[in-house]
């Protein structure tokens, strides 16, 4: 079982990246649940969502220790890198934090996903090149295939760009290089 | 010889107290609605109140709601069964006190329901206490004084209340005479013919003596009414096919 | 078959559609208010009525009015406005007609705060209302069974002719999961009972049935007796040998089902029982245990208990029941395996 935060700006596509792994993770036949931060977790600005992914039945939907943080803002790093496990790994949107210094252990994976989307003229999807990052990084689904699940996902609400599959493959290739 | 005709709609002799004025209104809804051939696909909704004595004599399908909210009950069965007629039957006391907002919102929406109101200015089945339509100074069970409006404020007038409101139907009338009741029947049926015709809301309030509570005669009350009672409600026709009379 | 990714409070109301509901009428409220968003879209497309009531008070009259026209009708709230439902549900129970009514659980009294919370626990399970009657009340653990739950609720409501409830919890109605929805039901809404103008025939009066009952008291304690008798649901997990059985609905449940496989790992018998019907409550699910067992532990998200007195009562108190109350926050399985290992202890 895989969990995941996603965080950021209210505005930097934070819950429809949540809603686009699970998506896509429920298509490929996994097990899927997405919590919105709600009440008290809400904190500042930042809006996140908590998501779980299995091959069997997710009992608890919350958890304390997530295995991946998406950071998309330097709150998110700041303030939820406790919530991540000591061998977790945390993708930092790097063109938005400059202040990267995480826990001991922890796998950190810088990903300028701003300026790589902005560069490819697609700056909303900073948030799918981070999930690009997040598959390459977890190995949940094998790259490419991800990528056509994005492509479904899109299709079916009439709204795709070929600029979605390429943010997701540039941000992928962030981890590759490491 | 004169022939004793009463209406196949009410199947059994009425059970309101001696001189009450529900058992004409009654009637003469009972007539328009034979005349207009509606009785078999009329449904009304009562709530609480002398008024729902009339389900066990008025051969028409009945719902009874809860205090106040027989507008929002017709509402919802007229929104599932658009092929009916649906109507309220209320007293003033059920229909502008407790069930004010119920009222209101339905003539908010235009909904296209027919409400009588029946205003005889107490709470009659309760035993005669203080309504929101009781006049200043009168006497009732919770104002043995006399009404105080400084403390319960001046009679409510639904049809003040509707006026700006875009419905199809809004009329007062009475039952104090034989020249209104006449008048009633006309302004029921128009009211009735707004809804089949489906321009929406309408509302007919009847001012209607309650002697038993007034403690009053029929003599008296009848002429309290002409005397007291029209000075705070003035009858006639308001609103006819949405449009704004002069009365 | 195609899973959905939806929302527990959209799935609910999508499953409403599929159910053949032909009426809402309701009222905005925090954890609920998304029921009213998604139905005031589908529900007109799906050939429906959708309104927005003044207030809970009219919504709930509303949802009267069209049941007794024999449509499958619905409302929802949360907390302060399910306390204002009560007054209608009481009189839809009174003049035994079918309609489904949802309370998203939240927390606290009086306004109290839009977390999760199971703190209508009383209201949902007692009546409600002024009264002789009950409710059959389905705590739905996941957004699935939320679907599968409102369908039955519609069967079950039109089967008694009396209200049924979906207790959902702002954790349930709030996340997201898979779901698989059933194809679109038909129903017919001319039954004998439903006024639809008397068409030549009798006229027929919707009011309290005490008026037109013979032996009213027998038949009411019969009718709520059968439902008792027939309308038990839950979900037994490892309690035939336990030495502690939790119990715990909805979200809460779900924390324990995992407390009960973590704690089954470390060689601590623990067991749940999660009722599906918390009324009429699942007394038959407590028969037979194991001769080991030692305690009950009822799970519950609120700040007093509520579950706990119809464990007393399911068992006579012939074993001890705890409580363990998280408030408003989803606790960790591993928070209650410490609690029943504290227990075991004792």
């Amino acid at each position: 079982m895989l969990s995941v935060i996603c965080a950021g700006f209210g505005g930097q596509g934070v819950l429809t990246a949540g809603l686009v792994l699970a998506n896509v993770s429920m298509a490929g036949g996994q097990q899927v649940t997405w919590v919105p931060s709600y009440g008290s977790e809400m904190r500042g600005g930042t809006a996140s969502c908590r998501l779980r992914i299995s091959d069997s039945e997710i009992l608890n939907p919350f958890f304390d220790q997530a295995d991946v943080l998406i950071a998309m803002n330097q709150e998110s790093v700041d303030t939820m890198q406790d919530m991540v496990a000591k061998d977790g790994t945390i993708i930092v949107n790097s063109t938005m934090v400059d202040i990267r210094t995480v826990r001991d252990g922890m796998r950190m994976i810088d990903v300028p996903a701003t300026a790589l989307s902005s560069e490819m003229g697609n700056p909303r999807g900073a948030n799918i090149a981070m999930l690009g990052a997040t598959i390459a990084a977890t190995a949940l689904f094998p790259v490419e295939s991800f990528a056509d699940g994005i492509d479904s996902y899109f299709d079916a609400k009439g709204r795709n760009t070929p600029l979605n599959r390429a943010c997701f493959l540039d941000g992928a290739s962030a981890v590759k290089g490491e | 010889m004169t022939e004793k005709r009463i209406p196949k709609t009410l199947v059994e002799d009425n059970k309101f107290c001696p001189g009450c004025g529900h058992g004409i209104i009654n009637r003469v809804l009972a007539e328009v609605l034979e005349e207009m051939e509606l009785v078999d696909m009329a449904i009304g909704s009562v709530a609480v109140g002398c008024a729902c004595l009339m389900i066990d004599t008025f051969g028409t399908d009945w719902v009874q709601a809860a205090h106040g909210r027989a507008a929002a009950v017709a509402c919802g069965i007229k929104r599932v069964r658009p092929e009916n007629f649906v109507f309220t039957y209320q007293g003033d006391g059920d229909s502008l006190a407790i069930g004010f907002s119920e009222t209101m919102y339905a003539a908010v929406r235009n909904e296209n329901i027919t409400a009588f109101i029946v205003n005889n200015g107490i709470f009659g089945m309760t035993g005669g206490q203080m309504a929101p339509t009781s006049l200043p100074g009168q006497r009732t069970t919770t104002s043995p004084a006399g009404k105080d409006p400084s403390l319960a404020g001046q009679p409510l007038n639904i049809i003040n209340q509707m006026r700006q409101l875009p419905i199809a139907y809004l009329a007062r009338g009475s039952v104090g005479s034989f020249k209104e009741i006449i008048k009633l029947k006309k302004y029921i049926k128009a009211a009735v013919t707004n809804q089949i015709e489906g321009k929406g809301y309408g509302l007919v309030e009847i001012l209607s003596p309650c002697p038993t509570n007034w403690k009053m005669t029929m003599r008296g009350a009848l002429d309290h009414m002409g005397d007291n009672v029209k000075n705070f409600f003035p009858t006639g026709e308001f609103i006819k096919e949405g449009v704004h009379t002069d009365a | 078959m195609t899973r959905a990714f939806m929302k527990g409070n959209h799935a609910l109301a999508e499953a409403a559609i599929r159910a053949n509901m032909t009426f809402f009428g309701g009222y905005p409220i925090t954890p609920q208010s998304e029921i009213l968003e998604y139905l005031s879209d589908n529900l007109p497309k799906a050939g429906g009525t959708f309104l927005q009531a003044e207030s809970e008070l009219a919504g709930v009259n509303m949802v009267y009015g069209a049941a007794a026209a024999g449509h499958r009708a619905m409302t929802s709230s949360s907390g302060p406005g399910f306390s204002l439902l009560q007054e209608g549900i009481s009189y839809i129970a009174s003049a035994e007609l079918p309609a489904v009514f949802v309370d998203v659980q939240r927390y606290g009294s009086g306004l109290g705060d839009i977390f999760q919370a199971q703190s209508d626990y009383y209201v949902a399970t007692r009546g409600g209302g002024h009264g002789d009657y009950r409710v059959i009340a389905y705590a739905p653990a996941s957004v699935q069974e939320t679907v599968d739950l409102v369908g039955l609720a519609f069967d079950k409501a039109e089967q008694y002719r009396n209200p049924c409830l979906i207790l959902s919890d702002a954790s349930i109605a709030q996340m997201m999961e898979p779901v698989v929805f059933p194809e679109k039901r038909k129903c017919d809404p001319d039954h004998e009972w439903a006024v639809r103008g008397k068409r030549g025939g009798d006229f027929k009066k919707i009011t309290s049935t005490m008026y037109y009952t013979e032996n009213f008291d027998q038949y009411i304690h019969d009718k709520y007796a059968t439902i008792q008798a027939n309308e038990q649901r839950w979900e037994s997990i490892q309690a035939e040998d336990a030495e502690i059985v939790l119990v715990a609905y909805g979200i809460s449940s779900r924390i324990c089902k995992e407390a009960v496989s973590t704690a089954r790992a470390e060689g601590i018998r623990l067991g749940l029982i999660r009722p599906i019907t918390v009324w009429p409550f699942p007394e038959e699910a407590f028969d037979g245990l194991g001769k080991g067992l030692r305690a009950y532990l009822t799970v519950e998200l609120s700040a007093l208990p509520r579950l706990r007195d119809d464990v007393m009562l399911a068992t006579g108190m012939k074993t001890p029941v705890h409580h363990f109350l998280a408030g408003n926050t989803v606790p960790s399985s591993q928070t209650i395996v410490k609690q029943a290992v504290a227990l075991l202890e004792k």
